[in-house]
């Protein structure tokens, strides 16, 4: 019996070819592994002197070298709310709107738009947050929260424009393309036999959505969502420009706060020579770095459970 | 039996279908919107001045010329970086190891590396150049882009591959080629359109990139060519702190200044002209058609 | 060092793999002789091919005459096309599939390890069932394996190149317009350019997976003669389900059945006299 398994006499050039292609595709490995330890690294110092009430504190005083990462966190995670709570069932029933109920010319034209609005780069959205949208929010629709829901807590206090509200608007529109997009591609995955028997019975274009392409598609919608999520929360240059630079925590969306990445883009030219805000701000990186990384692998595991379900 | 109720269901139905369309019409209003402002408050920046000053000190006569050419010098050398790296690396995961374990895990990374903020890659390379070499640099700068574009190219060189056909592989393996003329002078050729789209998106993406250069290439003011004869003096001299359009924009946005926040749209209207006119001719010129999210 | 790659060690054919004698299906005992007599270019014992743990063909036993059509007929899925795949090696391609056995060319195993890959393989042209012309120009894709192989000057290529059209039935065709793409021919013109493609490096085989079956009657008759004319220097080894097609243009037929050879004989005497129920049930239809 003879085996021929083996590779035989190869080439030398496609041994290295081969070799040249699966170095560069470990570097994608290796600098992922590298940003990880350099982020550590540097945000050792800030680790070993704040521990872990870094993470709940939020005192932030360069002069006196006090800081603390909660105001910063608190940002990321309430803009990031913000955006998600509008642009996911935006971005779902634009998507539907484009698979199901357009003409299939406008759906292409919209969908382009869209697309279009996907490719703008974000310091762009930043320079229209701040010139454009801050003051209307601040003269026009902030007080018109405050007047008709300020009752509610998060509407009250004076409207900066600059402030988480104003924040999460531009990153519900900066994620609002891609979720679309993502969500667009799964619905159109459902096989149109399915739609077919769906319809068989008699029912309207939603009843069939619903009950058919909703379902079929749930996991790759929740999987576009994740992603925008991810998206949403290292999002940098559009938050900079309009959350203001507030430590503080509030309970009002009117207020002023930040967020991780805008501390960093903000301050680390303050810190260039203090070591030890320095290593603070990139201890702040490091805690972007891990909640960022931990939402891919989550996204990742998620869509990879998606794939196998569509194979078998 | 009680039976329901049609109206109330083609009520829902057309609730729905009204609701859709607004949210597609408000999709749109923002987009036009936001294209309107930029190009109406940048265009009255955009005159001859500001294609042939500096961003020097505040005076009379500013300008972006030597932030546009930052830009320009910048992405090129990102490109060099990132482009052959990340169509190596994607011919690795379409043409040697589609299963293999060892691609798992660098699609897996790939993946997560996209996702990471920009900001954060800024960092990193800060500390592992602009500290080793103790200076900011244009340098420094197009490796931050070209980290991000890496993945990028890497994913969508990957997807284009893998939709040429097997038989295409066959027929050139068949003839006696080596693999590697069969992926360079076939596989590849076949997906010239997809592969050529693929990495015009990413370069655009990358220019309209701020947070990775604000502590790498940092900014400039002066025009920073090579101080020398013959053709050098038009190449920047990436070794030094380098202009750029988008760390400008936001500075001069940021500033108090008047004719710095105009300069800053203009450079706004510049960047978002680029990078769209690249993005469609793109995908319209090499018909890429669609491929990883980028 | 195992047994198996002992044999493989050997350049040699081992005596014992060469005198196992196949059952031939014949008119008489004299075409019978004629057969045992005439060379056989290709010659296969013993062969087993796995998809990681699924066996696809069993034990195939097989002789490939010089200078004849040997048709491989037999339902989908029979393993027809998986057998021709191993004379080039070509499923090499993919990890998970492995043969073992011997396949004897002139004498040599070719799927010993040592086996140089590229020369087996310029010595094997491969016709695929979908056209596939490369993205190039006509003159370019005909050109593209001579490249690979030989130094040639531009004259001498030129020559070559009209020569391997010609002997694919499409010089005339193509003649005005070598500059065209490939991809711009019809479906018949683009696989008579695949077939210029394989015959200009000179092979001594012509492996062809069904290569009609995409395309129209009038492009599948004209290379049907083809295949006729091209016996004259070629091996032809022809997958077909198409059973009128083999009877037409082949000497010697081969019938699959689940990954088994179940006969194997003259085409005339196959078709209308065959040894084993089973061939004479997929030959008139009762399955398949």
């Amino acid at each position: 019996m003879q085996e021929s398994q083996k590779k035989t006499r190869q080439n030398i050039p496609d041994l290295i070819f081969r070799l040249l292609t699966g170095i560069c595709a470990i570097s994608i490995v290796a600098v992922m592994l590298y940003i990880g330890w350099e982020l550590y690294k540097g945000a050792a110092p800030s680790m070993k002197e704040f521990g872990f009430r870094f993470l709940v504190d939020k005192t932030w005083n360069p002069v006196l070298g006090e800081f603390g990462a909660a105001s910063s966190i608190y940002g990321t995670l309430v803009s990031t709310l913000i955006a998600m709570i509008l642009a996911a069932p935006m971005g779902l029933i634009i998507a539907l709107f484009l698979v199901e109920l357009s003409h299939p010319v406008i759906s292409r034209i919209v969908g382009s738009a869209i697309e279009l609005l996907a490719a703008i780069p974000s310091i762009i959205f930043g320079m229209w947050g701040l010139f454009v949208l801050v003051p209307i929010m601040q003269t026009k629709v902030e007080p018109w929260l405050q007047e008709h829901f300020g009752y509610l807590p998060i509407f009250q206090g004076t409207p900066m424009g600059v402030d988480m509200l104003t924040a999460g608007i531009i990153l519900a529109l900066m994620i609002l393309p891609f979720i679309t997009a993502v969500t667009r591609d799964v619905l159109q995955m459902v096989p149109p036999v399915l739609k077919e028997a769906g319809h068989g019975p008699g029912a309207t274009m939603w009843e069939v959505t619903k009950a058919v392409s909703i379902p079929y598609g749930i996991r790759g919608i929740v999987g576009a969502m994740f992603l925008g999520l991810g998206r949403a929360i290292g999002e940098t240059m559009a938050v900079t420009f309009v959350i203001g630079n507030n430590h503080e925590i509030s309970s009002s969306l009117f207020a002023s706060g930040n967020s991780i990445a805008s501390s960093i883009a903000l301050e680390f030219g303050e810190a260039l020579n203090d070591p030890m805000f320095k290593s603070v701000l990139i201890q702040l990186g490091l805690i972007l770095f891990v909640i960022t990384f931990v939402f891919q692998v989550l996204a990742q595991l998620w869509i990879g459970q998606l794939k196998k379900h569509e194979r078998s | 039996m009680k039976s329901t109720s049609l109206t109330l269901r083609r009520a829902t139905d057309w609730t729905i279908r009204a609701l859709s369309m607004i949210a597609a019409v408000v999709g749109i209003i923002f987009l036009i919107w936001i294209l309107w402002d930029v190009a109406t408050k940048g265009i009255t920046a955009l005159d001859i001045k500001f294609f042939t000053e500096r961003t020097g000190p505040y005076n009379r006569d500013m300008g972006m010329a030597n932030a546009i050419i930052g830009t320009l010098y910048i992405t090129l050398l990102a490109t060099i970086i990132g482009v052959p790296v990340g169509l190596m690396s994607g011919i690795y995961l379409s043409e040697f190891g589609r299963t293999h374990p060892l691609s798992v895990g660098v699609r897996f990374f790939a993946n997560i590396l996209m996702g990471t903020p920009s900001i954060l890659i800024g960092v990193f390379v800060y500390t592992v150049i602009v500290l080793k070499m103790g200076n900011f640099s244009g340098f420094s700068g197009g490796v931050a882009l070209a980290i991000i574009m890496l993945p990028v190219v890497a994913r969508t060189t990957e997807d284009i591959l893998t939709l040429v056909p097997n038989e295409l592989r066959e027929s050139a393996l068949a003839l006696g080629a080596p693999r590697w003329r069969m992926i360079i002078q076939v596989v590849f050729r076949a997906a010239k359109a997809g592969l050529i789209t693929g990495v015009l998106l990413a370069i655009a993406r990358v220019s309209g990139e701020t947070a990775p250069l604000l502590f790498t290439a940092f900014n400039n003011t002066h025009f920073t060519f090579y101080d020398a004869e013959g053709p050098l003096r038009y190449v920047y001299d990436m070794n030094e702190p380098t202009s750029n359009l988008t760390v400008t924009i936001f500075q001069y946005a940021m500033s108090p200044f008047k004719e710095w926040k105009e300069l800053a749209w203009g450079g706004s209207l510049l960047i978002t002209g680029a990078v769209l006119l690249i993005s469609i001719v793109a995908r319209v010129v090499f018909k890429g058609g669609k491929t990883t999210r980028v | 060092m195992s047994e198996a790659s002992a044999l493989a060690e050997k350049p040699q054919a081992d005596e014992t793999v060469l005198k196992h004698r196949i059952e031939v299906t014949a008119r008489s005992s004299e075409s019978q002789i004629e057969f045992e007599n005439l060379p056989s270019k290709i010659v296969v014992r013993n062969l087993d091919f796995f998809y990681g743990k699924h066996q696809a063909l069993y034990d195939n036993n097989l002789d490939i005459k010089e200078n004849r059509v040997t048709a491989i007929i037999g339902p989908s899925g029979c393993g027809k096309s998986t057998h021709i795949r191993v004379y080039n090696r070509i499923y090499e391609l993919y990890r998970e599939q492995k043969a073992t056995g011997s396949i004897l060319v002139d004498g040599r195993n070719i799927l010993s390890p040592n086996e140089n890959l590229i020369k087996l393989r310029k010595n094997m042209g491969m016709i695929f069932q979908k056209p596939t012309p490369f993205p190039m120009s006509v003159y370019d894709n005909v050109a593209y394996g001579l490249k690979l192989h030989y130094r040639i000057k531009k004259s001498e290529m030129k020559d070559r190149v009209e020569q391997a059209l010609k002997g694919a039935a499409l010089w005339d065709e193509v003649k005005n317009g070598l500059n065209k793409s490939g991809l711009a021919l019809s479906g018949g013109q683009q696989q008579r350019l695949c077939i210029a493609r394989a015959i200009a490096v000179e092979p001594d085989v012509i492996l062809m997976d069904e290569p009609a079956s995409a395309l129209d009657p009038v492009a599948t008759s004209k290379i049907e003669e083809l295949i006729t004319e091209l016996r004259e220097k070629f091996t032809i080894v022809l997958v077909t389900h198409n059973m009128q097609q083999a009877a037409r243009v082949s000497d010697y037929t081969a019938f699959f059945y689940e990954g088994y050879i179940i006969e194997f004989g003259e085409t005339k005497q196959l078709f209308t006299k065959p040894a084993k129920k089973q061939t004479e049930d997929y030959i008139t239809g009762r399955f398949g």
